[in-house]
């Protein structure tokens, strides 16, 4: 359809709808209907009807129900763009709020606090005021939810007119469910953002959850409609029963919500049995093993999306407590219509119910999927049955199933499984002469997956002594360094046949040369280090040289977990919520403006509006340095990342902490450390030692341990912080998700201070005066996201960043300290502490 | 995305998304699009672009109704027909080539609920007279896993009793199920103790309507039915049932470059049920450049078809009486000498098939009473069985 024609239909339409205006003819009605129908159809396809405005206004004076809803909604649709045209329908809409039919009535109301427009708040009060008090429980429904609209538009007209305490009285006495169930929401929605600026408000919110509330809604309960019970459900679960003859109580009255088709009932009723049950863990157990059916059911009820929803949720269940979930392993057995996201989350848990009674049949299982026409839940698979192995204390079977895989001869099956049997070998070295057999078999052109050849170059350079061609291959390699495209790969070879070397030198000599002249040409930085550490090291001493590279191991016990118990814990705490879904806290992917109950500080927000965007070219030089020093940090992540095969159990954070001490120590810095992690683990050096020295060992550490306890222990000049910085949330996040935490800091606030800490806007503004300001904060546990910046630093840079939590209980405040210049948060975590420490005693 | 959290579902080819920007519960926002979607259907008669693009009047009304400021209100079919004034534009189903018989038992496979088994009546007929009707569906969806010997892996029954009521009046239903039904494996000691012919469900839920009252001893559901489609009651059962398929795969190796794949169908259901739209797919090692069948002579309506791009070929069968044996011969063609362990990258093979007026679990309904309000009141009321195939693998 082109301009002009549309044009021409918008300006037909406008005349017939005038025609039909005055009319009164039979059949008038009729012919509205048909010219509504058309305009509201145009409106949803997205072509601009606005020009009808008034003509539709016109034609709206009819009695003809369905006229009025079109008439509604296009009204609802574009009063907000046209605020002075709407002001023509406040009349009739006025009006119709005082109809005879109730329906007419609810309508109205509801079209009404729909309009969105600023200066027709006034219009609204008294209508809604007569709504809340309609005989009638439909409008009294639209109401209470037409106060929370008015409250968004205004929220001083909407507390100045005590709407809330009209709400509240509602949700005890109302006797349509409907209207309880919306004056909850309301009431719910509107407290939480008042809660953050009054404390009456918030005062007023716990006072939802008292017992007499609580319990007036729960016998009540089965009146509800399904959607208002997982509202109650998610408002009860906050309660905190009084006692436990009271938890039994409300659990027995919520039991037959777990038979109920709807899965959001079920998964709210199991938030709610969880929580109250949290403190007494038999009963605890008991809600584990009532619950497992009813969530099993739903799995396979229901379509793909619902049962993930429902899947992520077991999914978490059987995380907590893999053993309860242990007998029914055969549920999670993929099948064969299960999307592959399903199948995913079915292998995680599979491989976290096996235990020693169910792993031969959950390995067996595992297996056939390793044939999986699908490449990614092979793999998947495949490392699930590694990691079981790895759980496992009766890993015979599963050696045997591993090294059959390699048989299996497909290229992706290979390159899972040699990188599990590295993991493996790391854990049960005892089992080293059975996997070297057949990995011995496994051609080494056959492998072309980077993280596959790592570990087979680790394994060739470990057991150099049990493979006897483990030299020709490693010599073969060499050979092709110059096609080797991953520096991982080129990292491990030179650490393999540095490990030959020490194992069997006459073989090795001639290989470690070239790899070594390879190495220092080579373009990539870290290899080019490793290659000269070693050969500095070889040069020193052949001892100290295979004391650093090839130590004796010990069999890793634990591998790093991917997740803290911190995060599922706060993952378990938002049970029936996205976050379980997405395997985060909500803090993590909810915009900090957006997340109900945090607050925005108000004072933060006026330095937001106008978010400064340095482009990357007019940056100062000075800030130069920083960048590259960024840059080197993530670097050595990507360091240990390579290496990381070999090291999961060391913490890196540890060992950036203590390369930052040696940043500060060291002047001009050495070349990009390259140590390789794995081998210094078991040698008396810290690792951070031996990576910036290349030049001179022995001196520099010592000099290192003389001053890495004592640059820490130095008092340090204060800090002059920029009184108004700016930073945008955004940049915020993102310097958050960028940086490492430089510093932890933990403060105890002494009794008198925490009289005064009952929300969080005290301490915000606290801070303020000591140029630290909020970007965002949270009630229950308290919790505060701060920012501060350099005195004269350029725009951008010198930001530290705080997250700080406060447990109320104890007055402990623990604080995580984040930089852009990391050298510096020792003195930043100075003032912050004396910031804290004044804190109250004003 | 920025903040904002985007979920979905997929109904008859439709996309029905929400936004939200709190973390709230996302099995409450999928069950509603799902009932979003379930109440237009029932509405609509049928759901698909065409009926929404006709009716957006009439679905921005219910979507109103439904939903105010983002809390869900009333979504019961029912109670939403006195808000509700449009009527709708109702779609000649016959002219839609997309929703024939065979589409709507697809979409039921791909575990739509609220695919009724046939279509019905439109729910508001413009007009008409209404018909007194009652439809009660049981569909079952079972998956089983064979092992390379044949024997039962793995098998599972979930099942749905669907009821579609068009009675004027809302008067009251009873559904009687089987005598011998008994809920809960643990009673009766792993669930096989309760004798050979018990039909023992692990677990199931009911719809909101139902009433249990008299369930534990006669096994009968009462329930005052709201307008339109909606689950009476979902269940999930692992005792050991017949299989409906057997299927007997043959690989034998007929030369370097040769194999032959022998498929045999045997269907272990009484001659009076007919399976419908029966496919086996098996997939090929990777090195199969060229497949010839040789159907079993007399074959009608059966096809075959090598999918080159992943290598895998389809059977398909119109029909399957009860009873009967079908076989098929597949000769492959490889490309590089066959490794050792052919049977290994040929397979699992899977199979999907409809099978009408059976169910495997052989819950069935009794009797269908609807509280008479007087004599002459005699509503039609049809009972109608289905087995689908969920995950049905047969391991080589």
């Amino acid at each position: 359809m082109n301009a002009d024609n549309r044009k021409g239909e918008l300006a037909e339409l406008k005349g017939q709808l005038r025609q039909l205006a005055g009319s009164r003819a039979p059949g008038v009605e009729d012919l509205k209907r048909e010219l509504y129908k058309k305009v509201i159809s145009y409106l949803t396809v997205g072509i601009d009807v606005s020009s009808l405005f008034s003509e539709m206004v016109m034609c709206s004076a009819t009695s003809d129900l369905v006229l009025k809803k079109m008439c509604y909604l296009y009204v609802g649709n574009y009063a907000r763009g046209y605020p002075e045209l709407a002001l023509l329908t406040i009349n009739f809409l006025q009006k119709d709020c005082q109809d005879d039919d109730p329906m007419i009535r609810g309508l109205a109301l509801r079209s009404l606090c729909s309009l969105r427009v600023k200066n027709l708040v006034e219009y609204l009060v008294g209508p809604l005021q007569r709504g809340l008090k309609d005989s009638n429980g439909y409008v009294r429904s639209v109401a209470a939810i037409g106060v929370l609209k008015l409250y968004h538009i205004a929220p001083s007209s909407c507390t100045d007119n005590d709407f809330p305490v009209t709400l509240k009285a509602l949700l005890l006495h109302d006797s349509d469910p409907q209207v309880v169930a919306n004056c909850l929401c309301s009431l719910l929605e509107i407290l939480s953002i008042e809660g953050n600026v009054s404390e009456a408000a918030l005062r007023e919110k716990e006072s939802l959850l008292h017992r007499n509330v609580i319990l007036s809604l729960l016998n009540r309960f089965k009146e509800f409609s399904e959607w208002a019970q997982c509202l109650v459900l998610e408002v009860v679960s906050k309660y905190v029963p009084e006692d436990a003859q009271e938890t039994h109580d409300m659990m027995d009255v919520l039991d037959d919500r777990l038979q109920h088709a709807n899965s959001a009932v079920v998964l709210a009723t199991i938030k709610v049995f969880l929580h109250l049950t949290m403190s007494m863990a038999d009963v605890h157990q008991k809600v584990y093993e009532r619950i497992k059916a009813p969530l099993l059911t739903l799995v396979s009820s229901g379509s793909a999306e619902q049962s993930y929803a429902v899947l992520s949720h077991l999914h978490l269940l059987v995380m907590r407590a893999p053993m309860l979930f242990a007998s029914d392993y055969k549920h999670f057995y993929c099948r064969y219509s299960d999307p592959s996201y399903v199948k995913k989350l079915k292998l995680e848990m599979l491989t976290a119910v096996a235990n020693e009674s169910n792993t031969y049949e959950i390995v067996t299982e595992l297996s056939e999927y390793a044939a999986n026409v699908d490449v990614a839940i092979a793999r998947e698979s495949i490392r699930a049955v590694g990691k079981i192995a790895l759980q496992q204390y009766d890993v015979n079977a599963i050696v045997d199933r591993l090294l059959q895989f390699l048989e299996m001869e497909k290229d992706y099956v290979t390159a899972e499984t040699l990188v599990l049997v590295k993991d493996l070998l790391r854990k049960y070295p005892q089992w080293s002469h059975d996997c070297i057999a057949v990995v011995g078999n496994v051609s080494s052109k056959s492998v072309t997956e980077p993280k596959a050849k790592a570990a087979l170059v680790w394994m060739l350079g470990e057991y150099a002594y049990d493979m006897s061609d483990a030299p020709y291959v490693l010599e073969g390699f060499v050979q092709s360094w110059a096609e080797e495209d991953f520096a991982e790969v080129r990292l491990e070879l030179l650490t393999a046949v540095a490990k030959c070397f020490f194992k069997r030198p006459p073989e090795t000599v001639q290989i470690l040369g070239a790899a070594l002249s390879f190495g220092f040409a080579d373009a990539n930085q870290d290899v080019h280090d490793r290659a000269l550490l070693y050969y500095r090291l070889l040069q020193h001493s052949v001892e100290v040289a295979e004391r650093v590279i090839n130590p004796p191991k010990q069999a890793v016990s634990v591998f790093a977990g991917d997740q803290s118990s911190e995060i599922k814990d706060r993952i378990f705490d938002e049970f029936n919520s996205l976050a379980v879904v997405y395997r985060q806290p909500s803090y993590m992917f909810l915009d900090k403006d957006q997340r109900s109950p945090f607050a925005f500080s108000e004072d933060t927000g006026s330095s937001i509006i106008g978010p400064q965007s340095p482009g990357r070219e007019d940056l100062p030089s000075d800030i130069d340095a920083r960048d590259n020093d960024l840059l080197l940090s993530a670097h050595e992540k990507e360091d240990s990342r390579a290496v990381s095969n070999g090291s999961h159990g060391y913490s890196s954070s540890k060992f950036h902490t203590l390369q930052e001490f040696t940043d500060s120590a060291f002047a001009p810095r050495s070349p990009s450390p390259t140590q390789p992690i794995r081998n210094a683990r078991a040698t008396p050096l810290p690792p951070a030692a031996v990576s910036s020295t290349a030049a001179s060992p022995l001196l520099a550490v010592d000099d290192l341990l003389g001053l890495g306890p004592s640059a820490s222990a130095e008092p340090f000049p204060p800090l002059k912080l920029n009184p108004k910085p700016v930073l945008d949330p955004a940049s915020f996040k993102r310097k958050w998700g960028q940086l490492t935490v430089a510093l932890t800091l933990e403060y105890t606030f002494p009794a008198q201070a925490m009289v005064g800490l009952t929300g969080p806007q005290p301490l915000v503004r606290h801070m303020q005066t000591n140029s630290v300001q909020c970007m965002a904060s949270g009630n229950a546990p308290l919790k505060f996201f701060f920012f501060a910046q350099l005195a004269d630093a350029p725009a951008n840079t010198g930001f530290f960043l705080v997250e700080l939590v406060v447990t109320t209980s104890s007055g402990l405040a623990s604080a995580k300290i984040k930089a852009d210049d990391s050298s510096l948060a020792p003195a930043f975590a100075d003032s912050l502490q004396s910031a804290l420490s004044k804190f109250g005693s004003l | 995305m920025d903040g904002v959290n985007y979920l979905h579902v997929k109904v008859g080819g439709l996309l029905f998304v929400a936004t939200t920007r709190v973390n709230l519960s996302p099995a409450l926002v999928l069950e509603l699009l799902q009932r979003i979607a379930r109440v237009t259907k029932d509405y609509l008669g049928i759901l698909n672009e065409d009926s929404l693009r006709k009716n957006f009047v009439l679905v921005y009304e219910l979507l109103d109704e439904m939903i105010d400021f983002g809390y869900p209100q009333t979504t019961s079919t029912e109670a939403l027909k006195s808000f509700v004034f449009n009527e709708p534009v109702v779609i000649d189903a016959a002219r839609l080539p997309s929703l024939g018989p065979a589409a709507l038992f697809i979409q039921g496979s791909k575990r739509v609920p609220g695919t009724s088994v046939t279509k019905s009546v439109v729910a508001n007929e413009p007009g008409g007279r209404k018909r007194e009707e009652v439809f009660v569906d049981i569909i079952e969806k079972i998956s089983v896993t064979f092992n390379a010997a044949g024997y039962i892996l793995t098998s599972e029954i979930d099942g749905t009793i669907q009821m579609k009521s068009y009675l004027s009046g809302n008067p009251e239903i009873r559904v009687a199920l089987n005598e011998d039904l008994s809920i809960g494996r643990n009673e009766y000691g792993g669930g096989f103790g309760g004798g050979v012919g018990m039909v023992i469900l692990d677990d199931c839920n009911f719809h909101e309507s139902v009433r249990l009252d008299d369930f534990e001893t006669d096994h009968y559901l009462t329930l005052v039915p709201p307008d339109g489609e909606f689950p009476v009651m979902n269940y999930r059962m692992t005792q050991e049932f017949k299989p409906p398929f057997k299927v007997f795969p043959v690989i034998e190796e007929a030369g370097p470059f040769k194999a032959e794949i022998v498929l045999k169908v045997r269907a272990d259901f009484p001659a009076t049920v007919t399976a419908n739209t029966v496919v086996l797919r098996v997939p090929l090692p990777k090195t199969t450049s060229r497949v010839s069948f040789e159907m079993e002579p007399g074959a009608v309506g059966q096809s075959t078809d090598f999918k080159e791009a992943n290598k895998t070929i389809e059977w398909s069968c119109r029909k399957i009486v009860g009873g009967s044996e079908h076989t098929l011969r597949a000769k492959l063609t490889l490309t590089q000498e066959r490794n050792a362990n052919i049977k290994k990258e040929a397979g699992p093979i899977s199979m999907s098939f409809t099978i009408p007026m059976f169910n495997a679990s052989r819950l069935a309904v009794r009797y269908l009473q609807v509280v008479k309000k007087s004599k002459s009141y005699n509503p039609y009321r049809w009972v109608r069985y289905v087995t689908h195939s969920n995950s049905y693998v047969i391991r080589t």
